[in-house]
Formats: C-alpha cells, structure tokens, sequence
C-alpha cells in the first residue's frame, strides 16, 4: 500500500480550477519536491492532503485512510500528517517549549514531564536545545522555522508537509532550516516539500513532481528530470530558476 | 426642612457608590456570559447560529437601555411574573452588556491570524482545544483595552438602574440634593466620586493599549 495515493484529484475555488486531474503516489521513505511556478497548485496540493482544504472531485488516501470522506476522523489522520508552513505559525504567546508540547498534552495525553522531555529531544534533533524556554519571538526567523519543524516532529508522524519552509526566510537563513530538513530525511521520513530550493531538491529529493496549471506536468526520478526534460513548460522553468 | 449639605452626605454618597459598584459587577458578569457566548456564534461556521447572534446584537444596540430595565421590571410584573428588581437589572443588565462584549470580542477573536487555527487543527487539536489554548490567550490581550472602555459605559450607565428603585450613586445624590437643596455641591460631589472611579481604569486601558501596541 502506498503512503500516499492521490486519483484523480480537482480542486476549484470558484469556476477556477486550481488542481485539475492530479494523480499521484507516494510510498514510504520517498522525498517528494513539488516545484512549479506560483499559482500553480503545488501549496494548494499540499493542503489538501491534510485536509485544511477540501477538493471536489477523486480520491486522496493516506496510509489508506480517505482524507475526502465525512466519515474519516481528521484529527487522528494529522496526528500521522504533519504540516509546516512557509511563515512558521508558532504560538506568540507560548514558550518554545509549550509550543512543542501543546499537542502531545491534549491530542496524545502525555503528562507535563513527558512532554517536557520529549520536547528537550526534539529542539536536539533541530539543533535548539538552548532555547526550550525561549519565546517565539525571541528568535531569528530561522530558529522559529526550526522550532515548527520540531513541534511537527514531536507528533512522531509518518509522513511530513513542507509549504515553502525557507520562502519567508532571509538568504543567509535558510541553510540552517535545510541542513534540518537533511537531517529528517536521512532519518527515513516520507517527506513532501513544495520548494524552490533546487540545490537540496537535487540533493535529497528521490523524486521530482513538476507542477504546471493545476496539473502533475511532468514527474520522475530527481537528476534524470532536472539533467532531461521532457517538455517545453519545465525546460523554460527549469532555465528561470537556475539561472 | 432643608438642611446643610456636610461630610455625612459626602459619606452616604460613598456609601451608595458601592450599589454602583454592585450593579457593574452583576451587570459585566452577565454580559460576559452573553457575550461570551455571542462572540463564539458570531466566529462560527454555522450560519444560523452567526444569523442569529448578529440579529441579537443588532437589536440589542438599536434599543435603549432603559427600555429593557422597565421591559423587565415593569413589563414582567404586569405580564403576572413579579420580578424584584435586582432580578430585572440582571436580566437587563446582562442583555444590553452582552451585545457589546459580543462585537468587541468577536473582533478581538478575528483579528488572531487565521493561519493559528490551521497551525492547531493541524496538530490535531479539536475546535474547542484550539479556541481554549490557542485563540482565547490572544484575543484576550487584543480585546482587553476595549473590554476596560465598556466596562466605564457601563459603570456610568448603572445610573439607570435608579429608575427601578436602586439607590445607587445618582439617585443618592438626587436625594441629598433635595434635603439639602445644594444641588451643584451635591451633583460635583457625585461626578467626582464617578470619576474617581472610571479614571484609574482609563488611564490602565490606556497602558494595556500602548503596551500591546508596542508588543506587535
């Protein structure tokens, strides 16, 4: 069973068709990197997989699980599904360390220390053990980003969303929340990035999903797609943004 | 017989300061409660419910509050249900304060950035977990200074509650008045013991409001 099989998948707002037909599957261990032009549906892609946004025709499974159907419990399939965002989206009025905790508390019923611990194992793992106590607000934009990786993590999920994590970031920032990135997929997560950052989707990737008016445009193996491709759409991309 | 005007009114008119007092305690409880609950319709994804509230607050700010002290007081006792009048200013009270703090705070509630209920729901938290631990604590700070702003309306408008029999500060000093006939004394007496209320909960609002203003 793949981790993630999507069939047939339209998603519109209005008459605007953003997602059109997309099918795509994902097995277990892959590092999936979305890359397309902006307004593509890549974002929108990813937000529906764990079901922030409905779609209105095909079917999305996870782990087997139907994202689209009424009946399916959204909030234990996003215990499995974890999501980080482009601006972070850290609780201002919670410490590093309840930011972390917050979910496993409620959602897990871990007790204070457990959480606690598990927090102080987490912000290792992301490189921030020292600021378990700090507030979001205290950080560098990269160390927020760092610590919303780590809050995802701490729900011990199966497969994690990356929306644009290092967009918001300055330059000189986004090394740090990548060489995490590396970290969590060497690790053996199933990984699913929309990204623009082409250097570590050459490097970690082990797939390449090109995205083009709502539609998976192009896909394959990562080297073989960026060194060859296939159509006119992705070669005039491919020249915009690595030049 | 008309008498002087001396420290002992001063001091009955404190004293009738603490029915004032009693009534905005009674009168912001209830119309939190109110409110409370009309705020959290008015957020919600079910449109009757958002129908129903804004129906509620509109009606509530497009009526006077005396109207709903003597609907409630009057009205009732005739209608054959006898209400005290504490009984009636609760009600009243409550009512009126609740249409307020309901638009205060459900704008303090939407003013938090959407992108914090995707961040909740998308850890799993349920609907309510993540209003209790992560939408409250900000729409709380946001919304304070206003809330202290009503609560001074509400502090002055308790002088309404006379009409029904309550001898609180203004109908004190309306007595006082006609004992002693020194009605400007009377009255800068009993403006003052206002003020003397109302002005340290401005001047905090005012803090709490430059002090989030700066946290941003």
């Amino acid at each position: 069973m793949s981790r993630v099989e999507l069939t047939n998948v339209s998603k519109y707002y209005g008459p605007l068709r953003v997602l059109d037909d997309v099918s795509l599957s994902i097995e277990t261990g892959e590092v999936i990197a979305i890359i397309g032009r902006s307004g593509s549906g890549k974002s929108t892609l990813l937000r529906c997989l764990n079901g922030l946004e409905p779609i209105q025709a095909g079917e999305i499974l996870i782990d087997g699980v139907k994202v689209n159907d009424p009946d399916t419990d959204l909030r234990k399939l996003r215990q499995n599904v974890g999501i980080v965002f482009q601006s972070f989206n850290l609780f201002p009025h919670l410490s590093v360390s309840d930011n972390i905790t917050l979910a496993p508390r409620l959602v897990l019923k871990q007790g204070p220390d457990q959480a606690r611990k598990l927090a102080a194992d987490v912000l290792a793992r992301v490189g921030l053990a020292d600021k378990i106590d700090a507030m979001p607000q205290q950080l560098s934009g990269g160390q927020q980003q760092r610590v919303a990786i780590a809050r995802s993590l701490a729900m011990n999920p199966q497969l994690m969303l990356f929306d644009e994590v290092t967009s918001a970031l300055d330059p000189e920032l986004t090394g740090e929340v990548l060489r995490v990135l590396e970290g969590v997929a060497r690790e053996g997560m199933t990984m699913i990035l929309v990204t623009h950052e082409m250097g570590f989707a050459r490097h970690f990737a082990t797939r390449i999903v090109f995205m083009h008016q709502g539609k998976v445009w192009e896909q394959g193996p990562v080297a073989d797609t960026l060194s060859h491709p296939q159509t006119a759409e992705l070669k005039s991309f491919l020249d915009a943004v690595l030049n | 017989m008309i008498r002087e005007f001396g420290t002992g009114d001063i001091v009955y008119l404190v004293f009738a300061a603490r029915w004032t007092l009693a009534l905005t305690a009674l009168a912001f409880t209830g119309g939190a409660c109110v409110g409370l609950v009309l705020a959290v319709m008015r957020i919600s994804s079910l449109a009757p419910l958002r129908i129903l509230a804004s129906c509620y607050i509109q009606i509530v700010q497009g009526t006077p509050l005396l109207v709903w002290l003597f609907l409630f007081y009057f009205g009732l006792s005739i209608a054959g249900l006898p209400v005290n009048a504490w009984t009636a200013a609760a009600f009243a009270y409550s009512i009126y304060g609740g249409a307020f703090l309901g638009e205060i705070w459900r704008g303090a509630l939407i003013a938090v950035a959407p992108t914090q209920w995707e961040a909740g729901a998308s850890l799993g938290l349920t609907y309510v977990q993540q209003m209790r631990h992560i939408i409250m604590p900000q729409a709380v700070r946001i919304a304070t200074p206003p809330t202290i702003g009503f609560l001074v309306q509400l502090i002055k408008n308790t002088s309404l509650a006379a009409t029904i029999g309550f001898v609180e500060l203004t109908r004190e000093g309306q007595l006082t008045s006609a004992s002693t006939y020194k009605p400007f004394a009377v009255y800068m007496t009993v403006a003052c013991i206002y003020f003397l209320i109302c002005f340290p909960l401005t001047q905090w609002s005012r803090r709490l409001e430059e002090r989030f203003n700066v946290a941003r």
